[in-house]
C-alpha cells in the first residue's frame, strides 16, 4: 500500500463525492450543507497533516493504549478445532471498546475546527463513553443522546458518561433505539450548527463521516496486519469482525482489502432470526436506501418506512450500514451472515470459558461465525477474529438471558 | 428554470398572484393526520380560508429534519396506515373533487426511492401533484430526479437556509423549479416566537442569484409574521402552528380549525 507522509490509505474509496460505487454519498439537510462542506474542507487538510498525525498517534499510543495485542487464542482454538484463531484485543483499549480510536482523531479535529461543543449519538453506550472521555480530555462540552430503551440496558454507560461530565439526553421517539437516537442527534446539529461538532461513532452518516472513522479505525488493521506477520510470517486467511454500523469491521477490514487472498467476514445480528420480524441482519435482509444521509442497505417496508431493528446487543441494533460494507458486500470482497441472538449467547460463553476473557454481546457474535465457519478450514490456517469490546457493560443482559450460571 | 413548454401550475400560481400584488399562502398538513380520511376536508377548507398552494406532508418514520410537532403527526399518520401510495390516492381524490390550487408533496427520500423515481413522478402527474419537495434530498444527489421530473413537467423545488454559501444557491439555477423554499431559521421545524430578524438580508440575497419565486417556511405561527414575512418573500408557509391546533382539536373539528386558522393568518378574522 502507498502510504505517502501518513499512514492513511488516501488513494481508494470513496470518489470525491463520497461514493463507494452505488452507496455513500451526501444526503444533507440543506442546513446542513455548509458544516458538511466545512467538515470534508478540515478533514482532507489534517488527513494530510503529519503533524495532526503525530498527536494522534501520540494519543492512540500514551491515552488509549495502543498497538493493542494480536493474542493467540489456544483455548478457543483447542475448543473449536480448526483455524489458529488470534483475537485483536481491542477489548483492552481505555474506556473498553474500538470506539475510542475515532473518538480520539474526531476529537483533535472538533478542536482544529475551533467547535466548543459535542453531540453524539450513542447505542450501547460505548461510542457515547468514548466521546465523553475526550471531551473531558479536551475541554470540551459533550452532549450524548441515547434511546430511552438503551438508556434503561446501559445503565452501567450512562453512569459513566454523568460521571464524565456529558449530558446524557434520553430519546423517547419511535424505536428508542440507535436509530432515533441519531436522528435527534442530527436535529440537534442542525439548530446548533455554528457551535457544535458532530462527532458520529460508526461508518455511517454523510460523506465525509464513513471515509473518516475508517480512517481513525484502520490502525486495528494496520496493527494486525504487521503483528500476524511477525507471529506467522503470513498473512491470515480470514478476518472475522461483528458489523452493526460497521466501524471495528471497517476498521479490521481496510488495511486488508488489497490482499484479495483474506477472506474478509461480518457477524450480523440476527436477534430471533432473519426470517422474524426481530432482528438487524441489514445486509442480509435489508434493500438499497438513504438513510442518516447515505445510500446503503437499510432495513425497510414495502413502503419505504425504516424497520425497528432487534437484537440482544445494543451495539448492532441498528436498521442500516455503513456504506462501504454494502459496496464489499455487492462487490463481493466481503462476506456477511446472520448471528441469531442465541448463537452469539453461546460464542459469549466460549469465549468466557476457553479463554478467561468476558467479551462484548457485539463480538460474541463474531466469535459464534468464526466457530461456524471453521468447519471448513484446517488447522494450517490462521484467522483472526476482532475482539471489539468488553462484556462488563453487558453483565446485565446476559444474566437476564442465561438466567443464573451454572 | 422550467422547460421551455408551457409552465408549470406553481410558476402560473406565483404569477398570477403577482400580477395582482398578492402573496401565496401555503399550508402544510401530514396527510392522513388526523384521521386517514381527514385530509380530503381538511384541503378544501384551507383553500376556503385562504390558502392559495397546499403541501401534503408525506410521513417518514425517520423525519431527521423536523421538530416534534410534525414528527408526532407523521407517527399518527403511518399508525393510521398513510402510505405514499395513498398519499397519491389522497391528491388524486381532491383533484376529482374540485380542488384546483397547486398541490406540493413534502416527503423525505426513502420512500420515494423505494417506490421507484420514475414511477413515482409519473404517478405524481397523474394523481395531479405538481411537485416535491424532498429535505434530504440535497442539489448534488438530484440530478436524476430533477431529469425526470422535467420530463413530466413536475416541479423539483429546493430549500435554501440562511447558513447556504452563495455557491449552493446559484448553483440551483437550471435545477430548481416552480419556486424556492427559504428556510427562515437554523433548525428543525417548529413554530417560534420570533423569525429571523436577518430575514430581509438573507432573501435579498437569494433574490440576487436566482430568478425563482420565494417561499419562506419554518417557525411561522401568527398573521403578523405573515404579514412582516410578506413584504420581502413571495409565499408564505405554515406548517407545526397548523398541526398544534389540530392536536388540540377533536379530530372531527379538524376542517373548522383548518379554515380558521387560515382566516386568522391571512387577517380575515
Amino acid at each position: 500500500m502507498t502510504t505517502g507522509t501518513t499512514p492513511f490509505d488516501i488513494t481508494s474509496l470513496p470518489d470525491d463525492r463520497g461514493r463507494f460505487g452505488e452507496f455513500g454519498g451526501s444526503y444533507a439537510p440543506v442546513t446542513l450543507i455548509p458544516a458538511v462542506e466545512e467538515l470534508r474542507t478540515a478533514y482532507n487538510e489534517i488527513r494530510e497533516d503529519p503533524e495532526f498525525h503525530i498527536e494522534f498517534e501520540s494519543l492512540l499510543k500514551n491515552y488509549v493504549g495502543r498497538p493493542t495485542p494480536l493474542y493467540f487464542a489456544t483455548g478457543l482454538t483447542d475448543a473449536i478445532g480448526g483455524p489458529k484463531i488470534y483475537l485483536k484485543r481491542e477489548d483492552l483499549v481505555h474506556t473498553g471498546a474500538h470506539k475510542i480510536n475515532n473518538a480520539v482523531g474526531q476529537g483533535l479535529l472538533a478542536k482544529k475546527m475551533g467547535k466548543p461543543r459535542v453531540i453524539a449519538e450513542t447505542g450501547a453506550g460505548q461510542h457515547g463513553v468514548a466521546t465523553a472521555t475526550v471531551c473531558a480530555k479536551m475541554g470540551l462540552e459533550c452532549v450524548i443522546y441515547m434511546g430511552e430503551l438503551d438508556v434503561e440496558r446501559q445503565a452501567l454507560n450512562v453512569a459513566r458518561m454523568r460521571l464524565l461530565g456529558a449530558e446524557v439526553r434520553a430519546v423517547s421517539s419511535g424505536s428508542r433505539t440507535l436509530k432515533d437516537a441519531m436522528n435527534e442527534a442530527i436535529r440537534d446539529w442542525v439548530t446548533n450548527v455554528e457551535n457544535s461538532y458532530y462527532l458520529i461513532g460508526s461508518v455511517a452518516g454523510m460523506h465525509p463521516y464513513p471515509m473518516m472513522v475508517r480512517d481513525f479505525q484502520s490502525v486495528i488493521g494496520r496493527e494486525a496486519r504487521d503483528q500476524i506477520r511477525e507471529a506467522e510470517g503470513r498473512l491470515p486467511d480470514a478476518i472475522v469482525a461483528c458489523v452493526g454500523g460497521g466501524s471495528n469491521a471497517m476498521g479490521i477490514f481496510h488495511p486488508f482489502l488489497e490482499h484479495a487472498e483474506v477472506a474478509l467476514h461480518g457477524a450480523e445480528a440476527a436477534g430471533d432470526g432473519v426470517g422474524t420480524e426481530r432482528h438487524a441482519a441489514t445486509l442480509t435482509a435489508g434493500h438499497v436506501g438513504v438513510l442518516h444521509g447515505s445510500r446503503s442497505y437499510v432495513l425497510q417496508d414495502a413502503d419505504g418506512q425504516i424497520m425497528e431493528a432487534h437484537s440482544i446487543s445494543a451495539g448492532l441494533d441498528y436498521p442500516g450500514v455503513g456504506p462501504e460494507h454494502s459496496y464489499l458486500k455487492d462487490s463481493g470482497r466481503a462476506t456477511y451472515h446472520p448471528v441469531t441472538d442465541a448463537e452469539a449467547l453461546d460464542g459469549f460463553k466460549l469465549l468466557c470459558r476457553t479463554e478467561g476473557i468476558i467479551p462484548a454481546l457485539e463480538p460474541a457474535h463474531a466469535i459464534h461465525l468464526a466457530q461456524r465457519l471453521s468447519g471448513d478450514m484446517s488447522s494450517d490456517d490462521i484467522m483472526i477474529i476482532n475482539l471489539s469490546g468488553r462484556g462488563d457493560k453487558d453483565m446485565h443482559t446476559v444474566t437476564e438471558a442465561l438466567g443464573v450460571m451454572s | 428554470m422550467t422547460t421551455a413548454t408551457t409552465p408549470s401550475r406553481i410558476a402560473g400560481h406565483f404569477a398570477e398572484l403577482a400580477s395582482q400584488n398578492r402573496k401565496a399562502l401555503v399550508p402544510y398538513v401530514t396527510v392522513g393526520h388526523p384521521t386517514k380520511e381527514s385530509t380530503l376536508e381538511i384541503v378544501p377548507a384551507l383553500i376556503e380560508g385562504g390558502a392559495t398552494m397546499v403541501e401534503l406532508g408525506v410521513p417518514f418514520s425517520d423525519p431527521l429534519a423536523d421538530g416534534p410537532t410534525i414528527q408526532r403527526s407523521g407517527f399518527k399518520a403511518l399508525q393510521n396506515g398513510v402510505t405514499l401510495a395513498f398519499c397519491l390516492e389522497t391528491a388524486r381524490d381532491l383533484r376529482a373533487g374540485g380542488v384546483e390550487v397547486p398541490l406540493i408533496f413534502m416527503g423525505y427520500y426513502n420512500p420515494i426511492l423505494r417506490y421507484g423515481l420514475e414511477r413515482f413522478v409519473a404517478d405524481c402527474a397523474e394523481a395531479g401533484v405538481d411537485g416535491f419537495i424532498i429535505p434530504d434530498l440535497p442539489p448534488d444527489e438530484s440530478a436524476e430526479l430533477a431529469a425526470i421530473s422535467r420530463k413530466h413537467q413536475r416541479d423539483l423545488i429546493f430549500m435554501v437556509a440562511p447558513t447556504s454559501r452563495d455557491q449552493h444557491i446559484e448553483s440551483l439555477n437550471g435545477q430548481a423549479s416552480g419556486f424556492v423554499y427559504c428556510v427562515s431559521i437554523t433548525g428543525v421545524t417548529g413554530a417560534r416566537d420570533d423569525v429571523s430578524v436577518d430575514l430581509p438580508a438573507f432573501l435579498a440575497r437569494v433574490r440576487s442569484k436566482l430568478e425563482l419565486p420565494l417561499a419562506v417556511g419554518f417557525g411561522i405561527s401568527t398573521p403578523e409574521h405573515v404579514r412582516e414575512i410578506g413584504r420581502d418573500a413571495d409565499g408564505v408557509i405554515v406548517g407545526s402552528a397548523l398541526i398544534s391546533r389540530f392536536d388540540e382539536a377533536d379530530p372531527a373539528d379538524a376542517p373548522t380549525v383548518a379554515r380558521e386558522f387560515m382566516r386568522y393568518l391571512s387577517g380575515q378574522a
